[in-house]
């Protein structure tokens, strides 16, 4: 996706806006500075949205949308209108915006969807829903599991075939065959606009206006994109959208599914109980209108609104701008990887279709090590497969070193990591 | 580091023992599903002594050396001594450094005594002992250990 060339933070601003995160003060490992390149597997959090979450808990604290005292009115109201605050920063209505615990949740309740579609339960009414023997499910290569896991179990359940796009050698997907994949048989085509190991932003617009050629559900994996880049559902044209909050400044245990209104009129129900209802007899009930159907049990409240601070919070930022910087830190790091020939980065090159992820392999050192090396001189990254196994299996790898950036992230950080780096081969007796 | 003692190092180099071998009375495979690392393990069975341990070990530096030194802290030795190996192993691993380990029943495995400080290695230092002892149990020996006897008056 095309970014507009915004300015990236200046050195004064970066400094502001670290102070206002805590933890990016702390030391560790026998007084090291925190240097913490992990963003994409959980954002550091803002005052901001620890004071709103205290402050609920403080001053509000009640099950909102149940009761009639003030508490609850008050809690109800915050809840709410985090619920606009987050659908404006994604360009959505807050009516199509569901409440999850996490992003793998909404994408559980996409999959549970399709398949309590096929049984004629869960009051959804479209038959676009109803999957069976014969339909396909497309997915692709570069999946998170949240994003594979759930698909695999839906086809196992109905009947349907799991497919899935391939990944090219340097890291995109393969449209080559897509033709072939994406046929009138695909019910759901579920992709990732960023993928959380290569980095590699794909072109959503392109793949949702195929599906609905084809006539399937184009459902989005945007974890790795919205705390990253200005994300628009318009401009998507995806069905559905899944994405987590604690990975956007937010509070953990928080996601959200958007949905196209209409998408989400017809869509079965996932989990049932409280609050979904609209009535309820010993025979049979009928479920609340969109958003409410998708939310049961007492909600997350507190998290919620912790969230629509963080939205409030990037999007004060500038989300251009957040892109703009995370794009120099990214260029950055690629190119110092690219001048150590024991380093292999798998992924595209720099460039605007490539998020600030960058996933790479010491040769002769196994990832475990070599963050293990890293972590004692106060960095954090992630090590492992990071939840995409084939992906990992695709290019022969068994693990990867990650580094990911944030809006906070700095250049000094990233020469951190490549000092931290250097001192690896030598350590485990490896030739440069 | 405290955790890649010279001793690691030199056996995730130089595993001791390693490769897959015939005959073998059970094989098993385990993985490490956080980081993808995979231990294969052929135990050849003797009645009570451990003949042959062999492995194949694909993953980080600990995890490597760590079957390595399995394979040489139980090969020749009665099925019991190896489990007492297991034991004190796994005692050290979680003791988060509380304790030393014992030279006489570890051999090189004192060096992982480092681990224990790190949680997230634990798992990877286990790996292979985990699989010995359910390829044992797969062979169908007793894999428990009797109580132990109080000693060092």
């Amino acid at each position: 996706m095309s970014i507009p060339s915004a300015v990236p933070f200046s050195e004064e601003e970066l400094t502001r806006i670290r102070a206002d995160f805590p933890i990016l003060d702390r030391t560790v490992r026998d007084g090291k500075p925190l240097v913490y390149l992990d963003s994409g597997a959980t954002s550091q959090k803002p005052f901001v949205v620890l004071d709103a979450e205290r402050e609920f808990y403080e001053r509000h604290n009640s099950a909102v949308h149940r009761g009639a005292h003030q508490l609850s009115e008050e809690g109800t109201e915050l809840y709410e209108d985090a619920r606009a605050t987050i659908a404006s920063f994604v360009g959505a209505q807050p009516a199509e915006v569901v409440f999850t615990k996490n992003a793998t949740e909404g994408l559980n309740l996409a999959a549970y969807a399709f398949s309590n579609g096929a049984h004629g339960g869960g009051g959804g009414t479209g038959s676009r829903f109803a999957l069976g023997s014969g339909d396909e499910v497309l997915v692709t290569e570069m999946e998170h599991h949240a994003n594979l896991i759930p698909w695999q179990e839906l086809t196992r359940r109905t009947g349907a075939t799991l497919r899935w796009v391939p990944v090219t050698e340097d890291g995109r997907l393969d449209l080559t065959d897509l033709e072939s994949l994406l046929t009138e048989r695909t019910k759901v085509f579920a992709f990732t606009h960023t993928s959380n190991v290569l980095g590699t932003v794909n072109p959503v617009r392109e793949l949702a206006d195929r599906a609905h050629a084809a006539g399937a559900v184009a459902v989005l994996d945007a974890c790795q994109s919205v705390p990253h880049l200005p994300v628009n559902v318009s401009d998507l044209r995806v069905d559905l959208m899944a994405w987590s909050g604690h990975k956007m400044l937010g509070p953990l245990g928080i996601g959200v599914l958007w949905g196209r209104p209409e998408i989400l009129d017809e869509m079965p129900v996932f989990l049932t109980g409280g609050s979904m209802i609209e009535t309820v007899t010993m025979e049979g009930s009928t479920y609340a209108p969109v958003p409410q159907k998708f939310e049961a049990g007492v909600p997350m409240a507190a998290q919620a609104i912790g969230l629509g601070v963080a939205a409030q919070y990037l999007g004060e930022l500038g989300m251009d701008r957040v892109a703009a910087h995370e794009e120099v830190l990214c260029a950055h790091l690629l190119k110092e990887l690219a001048q150590r020939p024991w380093v292999h980065v798998i992924g595209p090159e720099a460039g605007p279709d490539r998020g600030g992820t960058v996933a790479f392999v010491v040769d002769g050192v196994h990832a475990h090590d070599v963050g293990q090396v890293l972590d004692a001189d106060g960095v954090a990254v992630r090590v492992g497969h990071h939840c995409a196994w084939p992906l990992h299996r695709r290019f022969g790898v068994a693990a990867t070193t990650r580094a990911t950036v944030a809006a906070y992230s700095t250049l000094g950080e990233i020469d951190a990591m490549l000092a931290s780096l250097d001192r690896v081969p030598e350590l485990f007796g490896v030739d440069t | 580091m405290d955790l890649y003692q010279e001793l690691i190092l030199e056996h995730s180099k130089r595993p001791h023992r390693a490769g897959l071998r015939e005959p073998f009375d059970a094989e098993v495979h385990h993985v490490n599903p956080t980081c993808g690392d995979e231990v294969t393990v052929r135990v050849d069975l003797d009645g009570d002594v451990v003949k042959d341990l062999s492995y194949d070990a694909l993953g980080c530096s600990i995890s490597v050396a760590s079957a390595s030194v399995l394979s040489e802290q139980v090969t020749g030795h009665s099925v019991r001594e190896a489990l007492e190996a297991y034991t004190a192993m796994r005692s050290m691993l979680t003791s988060k450094g509380e304790d030393p380990g014992d030279e006489a029943v570890l051999g090189d495995g004192v060096a992982f005594a480092g681990v224990a400080r790190y949680p997230a290695r634990v798992k990877c230092a286990l790996l292979g002992w985990t699989a010995f002892t359910d390829a044992l149990a797969r062979t169908g020996v007793d894999i428990t250990l009797p109580e132990p006897v109080a000693e060092k008056g």
